[in-house]
C-alpha cells in the first residue's frame, strides 16, 4: 500500500538505536564483571542479581506511573546503571545496601529528571555516592580475593567464595603510596571494588567500544590524560609522598571512570572540545582527591562535579560553525 | 572500522548507496507519455503566464509559457501535440496542492519544432550565451532549481575565477548523473566551455567522488585536451554534493554561512546543467526533458531515462515495469532529501532528478525514542551545529533559541536524522522550525513596507496641503490671472 502522507526526510536510517547501544555498553562491561564474580564469588553475584532486578522495577514502576510505554524499561538503560553501581560497589554489600543504593539511583538520579536523557548526575554514581555518605563502614569493607583453584580434584571453592565472610583486606588506594605491584593491579588480582579489580578487561571493553563507535575517545584518552600529568609531575617532584602515574592509572575506578563512567552520554557534554575539558577536568579531581582528600578514591565525585558543570561546557565549547572563524572569536553565535 | 582517511570537511555520513542498481544500465531514451501536465507555477511559487489555448497544437520547444521576471524561467513544450485543456492540476507540492495545468497531447512525432543550425560559442558574446540559457529556461538540475541564467551572470560581475562542475551526486539510489557523465561527457565538457565564456573564469573543476570510477574514466579522456578543465576525486561521503562542501572538498575554502561562493570567485553547476547549457547554446534547444533515476526496492526495472518534463509519474513507472506489491512509499529525489509524492499522479518538473519507490524494509519507519544526548548528531552534521540542541528548542516553540544554535546555517541535509540512535526527526523539527523564522521574517517585512508606505503617505498629504495653503496664498494677493495660469502650465 502507498503511503501518501508527507513525511519528512531522511527516508533512510544508519540502524543504530539508543537500545542498541546500551546492550553493547553492558556486553563490553560484563567481562570485568564477570571476571569480578570469579575472583570474588558468590557475594559479588547477589550485589550485582540485587542491583540489576531492583533498577528493573524501579524503572518499571516509573513508566507505569507516568503512563509511558513499559516496554522501555528493557531498553537497558536501567540495567547499565545497576551493573555500573554494583561494580562500584564493595563485593561484600549485603544486598538490601545494593539494592537501596540502585533504587535511589533509578528513582532520585534519574526518573524524578524525567526519565532517559534527562538526568544531569550519572545514576550510578549518585547511588553510590549516597551510599557512601549513608553507610560508610560496608562500603569501605574490603575483601581479599578468594578466586576458585583449579586442582586435580578439579576446581576448589574457598569458603570465602561461596559465604559473605571474608578476611578484611586494604585496597591498593587506601596505601597508594606503598610502592604497588603494577603486573598485580594491571590485571585486577587484589582487593577492592569488582569493578575496579582487572584495568584489563576494563580498557579491552573500552577499546571495542570506540572501536564499535559508540563512545568517541575524547573522554577516555582526556580523564587518563588528567590523572597522568599531574600524577607524573607530582611523583617526579616527590616520589615518596605521592603514587607513580601508573598505578594512579591500573588502580581503583580510573579505568571504569575513563571508559565507561565519564563516557555516558546523557551527563557529559556532546562536542569534541567539550569532551576534553571534561574529561582533563575529571581526571585532575580524581588525582587531586585521591592524594589531598579524605576519601582513597575519587572517581564518583568528580564525575558528579563534572557533571554538574555539564551544560557550561555544552554551552561555551560548541562547535565551529562551517566557514565560521576561530572559535573564541565568534560573539554571535553564543548566548547574549 | 576505523576510517583512517582524512575527511574533508567534518561530519558527514556513509548512507548505504545502492547505486549497483541502476549505475550499469545505459540510459533510456525512447520515453514518450500520451500526455504531459505543465503546471504554472513553480516551484519557488513564481507563477508563468501562459502563451497558448485550448486547441492550440504545439511544436516541441515551442515557448508556451512565460514569467514576469527572468527569475521565472520560460516553459517550453515537451511534445509535438495540440494542448487539450487548461486545468487545476496537482503538482508536486507535498501538500498536494493544486495549480493551473497546461495539458498538451502528444503526437509521438518526436522531432524538435525548429532545427537552427549549430553555432560555435567562440563566436557568440558572453552575453549572448547567457541570454540563449535564459531563453532555454535551464535550471539547476541538481536539485534546487535556481534559473541558471541568473546564476552565470551574476558569477561574471563578481569575477569569478574558477567554475567548480558538481559530480558528486552524493545521495543513495541516484545515478543519473553518474550515466550522463559516462553516455554525454564530451556534451558536459562543451557546456563546462561556453559556462567558462560567459563568465569569463580561467579554469574549470570537475569534482566527482571516488564511487563512480566509469564516470571518471570517460570524462578524464573526454577532458584530455582540454588545459583549463582538470578533474578531481572526492570521497564518496554524504552530503558532499552539498555545494559549500564541495568547495571545500576540492579547494579547502570554506564560505561563510549567509555568504555565497560567488564572493570567493567559485561559481558551482551540476554537471545536467551543462549538458543543458550545451543544448541550449549551441543548437539553441531550450530544457524540455531530463534524466531521472528510477529506483528503490518496490520498482520492478530501476533503470535511468530521459523524461519529458510533464510527464506523469505514474507514466514514468509504467515504463519501468510499475511497482512490487510491497511499495510503501514514493519519493522525488534521493531518500536523504527527498520528499514523499502526495499522489503518483503528479507531473515530474525540472528539478526532480530522481523517483524512488521503497518497502517497508527499506524505509526508516522506528518509534523515536528519548534524545540520550549521545552526541552523535553533533559529530556527522557537516556544518558544525548541534542538531539535538536545536531540535530541544524548536520543540518548545523558541525558535530564536534555535537559532542561536545554527538553525539559519541548517542544510536540512539530514545526516543528523540517519544517524540518531533514538530515531529523533529532527530534520521534520528544523523544516518546522524555518518554516516559523521564515513567516516571522516576511510578517515584519510586510509590517516594515507598510510602515514605510503609510510614512511616505503622510508626507505626501502634508506636501499637498502645504502646496494648496500656498496655492491659497498666492491666490490671495494675485486674484485675477494666477490661477488660470497655474491651469494652463
Amino acid at each position: 500500500m502507498l503511503n501518501h502522507n508527507p513525511i519528512a526526510a531522511p527516508h533512510t536510517h544508519s540502524g543504530t538505536s539508543t537500545t542498541n547501544i546500551m546492550y553493547w555498553v553492558i556486553a563490553a562491561l560484563s567481562p570485568a564483571a564477570l571476571y569480578g564474580v570469579w575472583l570474588f564469588g558468590l557475594p559479588a553475584l547477589l550485589v550485582m542479581v540485587s542491583c540489576c532486578v531492583t533498577a528493573w522495577l524501579c524503572e518499571l514502576f516509573c513508566l507505569l506511573l507516568q503512563n509511558k510505554n513499559w516496554q522501555r524499561s528493557f531498553d537497558g538503560s536501567a540495567w547499565l546503571t545497576a551493573l555500573l553501581l554494583a561494580m562500584s560497589l564493595p563485593p561484600t554489600t549485603p544486598w538490601w545496601i545494593a539494592a537501596l543504593g540502585t533504587s535511589f539511583a533509578i528513582l532520585l538520579g534519574k526518573q524524578v529528571y524525567g526519565g532517559l536523557g534527562h538526568n544531569p548526575f550519572n545514576p550510578a554514581m549518585l547511588g553510590r555516592v549516597m551510599l557512601l555518605i549513608c553507610f560508610p563502614v560496608q562500603l569501605t569493607d574490603w575483601r581479599s580475593i578468594s578466586p576458585p583453584i583449579l586442582s586435580d580434584n578439579g576446581l576448589i571453592f574457598s569458603s570465602a567464595w561461596t559465604s559473605i565472610d571474608g578476611t578484611s583486606a586494604a585496597t591498593p588506594l587506601a596505601d597508594l603510596n606503598q610502592i604497588q605491584d603494577l603486573a598485580t593491579l594491571f590485571t585486577g588480582q587484589h582487593a577492592g571494588s569488582m569493578g575496579e579489580t582487572s584495568a584489563l578487561l576494563i580498557a579491552l571493553g573500552g577499546v571495542f567500544l570506540i572501536w564499535r563507535g559508540i563512545i568517541r575517545p575524547y573522554i577516555p584518552s582526556a580523564l587518563l590524560c588528567g590523572i597522568v600529568i599531574p600524577a607524573a609531575i607530582a611523583h617526579l617532584i616527590d616520589p615518596s609522598l605521592y603514587a607513580s602515574p601508573l598505578s594512579h592509572l591500573f588502580s581503583g575506578g580510573a579505568m571504569l571512570a575513563a571508559f565507561f563512567i565519564a563516557t555516558d552520554m546523557v551527563t557529559s557534554p556532546t562536542s569534541p572540545r567539550g569532551q576534553w575539558v571534561f574529561g582533563l577536568a575529571c581526571g585532575l579531581l580524581i588525582w587531586l582527591i585521591r592524594s589531598f582528600g579524605s576519601y582513597p578514591e575519587g572517581v564518583a565525585f568528580a564525575v558528579l562535579i563534572m557533571n554538574a558543570c555539564t551544560p557550561v561546557i555544552d554551552h561555551y565549547l560548541r562547535p565551529t560553525i562551517f566557514g565560521m572563524p576561530a572559535p573564541f572569536s565568534r560573539s554571535k553565535g553564543t548566548k547574549s | 572500522m576505523f576510517r583512517l582517511k582524512a575527511r574533508p570537511f567534518s561530519g558527514g555520513v556513509h548512507p548505504k548507496g545502492f547505486k549497483e542498481l541502476t549505475n550499469k544500465q545505459s540510459i533510456v531514451k525512447h520515453f514518450s507519455p500520451d500526455r504531459v501536465y505543465l503546471g504554472m507555477q513553480q516551484r519557488n511559487g513564481s507563477m508563468l503566464h501562459c502563451l497558448v489555448a485550448a486547441g492550440d497544437s504545439v511544436y516541441k520547444g515551442q515557448l508556451i509559457a512565460k514569467g514576469s521576471t527572468e527569475m521565472t524561467v520560460p516553459l517550453h513544450s515537451p511534445v509535438n501535440g495540440t494542448v487539450l485543456e487548461i486545468k487545476p492540476y496537482l503538482s508536486s507540492h507535498p501538500a498536494g496542492i493544486k495549480c493551473q495545468t497546461l495539458v498538451i497531447l502528444n503526437n509521438a512525432v518526436n522531432h524538435w519544432g525548429v532545427d537552427y543550425p549549430p553555432s560555435d560559442y567562440r563566436k557568440l558574446t558572453p552575453e549572448q550565451i547567457v541570454q540563449r540559457v535564459l531563453d532555454a529556461g535551464v535550471v539547476g538540475l541538481g536539485g534546487a532549481g535556481f534559473p541558471s541564467g541568473i546564476k552565470l551572470r551574476l558569477a561574471r560581475k563578481s569575477h569569478v575565477h574558477t567554475l567548480l562542475i558538481n559530480g558528486g551526486e552524493c545521495e543513495p539510489y541516484l545515478t543519473c548523473d553518474d550515466r550522463l557523465m559516462q553516455e554525454h561527457a564530451a556534451e558536459i565538457i562543451g557546456g563546462i566551455n561556453m559556462m567558462l565564456k560567459a563568465i569569463g573564469a580561467t579554469k574549470a573543476v570537475i569534482a566527482i567522488e571516488d564511487n563512480k570510477p566509469q564516470a571518471i574514466a570517460a570524462m578524464t579522456s573526454a577532458c584530455e585536451q582540454q588545459h583549463n578543465i582538470q578533474l578531481k576525486m572526492v570521497p564518496s561521503l554524504y552530503p558532499m554534493g552539498s555545494e559549500r562542501h564541495l568547495i571545500k572538498a576540492v579547494t579547502g575554502l570554506a564560505i561563510p554561512p549567509g555568504q555565497l561562493s560567488t564572493a570567493k570567485g567559485i561559481l558551482v553547476h551540476n554537471v545536467a546543467t551543462a549538458k543543458a547549457i550545451y543544448q541550449a547554446v549551441r543548437f539553441q534547444r531550450p530544457l524540455v526533458e531530463r534524466v531521472i533515476t528510477v529506483s528503490g526496492d518496490a520498482v520492478e526495472k530501476p533503470s535511468n531515462l530521459t523524461v519529458p518534463i510533464g510527464s506523469l509519474v505514474s507514466q514514468v513507472l509504467a515504463e519501468c515495469g510499475g511497482l512490487k506489491a510491497e511499495a510503501n512509499r514514493m519519493i522525488a529525489g534521493g531518500p536523504m532529501m527527498g520528499q514523499v509524492l502526495p499522489s503518483p499522479f503528479v507531473p515530474v518538473d525540472k528539478s526532480i532528478g530522481g523517483l524512488l519507490a521503497l518497502s517497508d524494509a527499506q524505509i526508516n519507519k522506528r518509534e523515536s525514542q528519548d534524545c540520550v544526548r549521545c552526541g552523535n548528531c553533533v559529530k556527522v552534521c557537516p556544518m558544525g551545529l548541534m542538531p539535538f540542541q536545536m531540535a530541544a528548542h524548536s520543540n518548545q516553540g523558541d525558535f530564536s533559541g534555535a537559532q542561536q544554535f545554527g538553525l539559519d546555517a541548517c542544510l536540512l541535509c539530514g545526516a543528523c536524522s540517519y544517524i540518531c540512535p533514538s530515531s529523533i526527526p529532527l530534520v521534520q523539527y528544523f523544516q518546522h522550525a524555518k518554516s516559523n523564522v521564515n513567516a516571522q521574517r516576511s510578517m515584519v517585512q510586510k509590517s516594515n513596507l507598510a510602515r514605510q508606505l503609510t510614512d511616505a503617505r503622510q508626507q505626501r498629504l502634508a506636501k499637498e496641503l502645504e502646496a494648496k495653503k500656498a496655492a491659497k496664498a498666492a491666490k490671495r494677493k494675485r486674484p485675477a490671472r494666477a490661477p488660470r495660469n497655474q491651469g494652463e502650465r
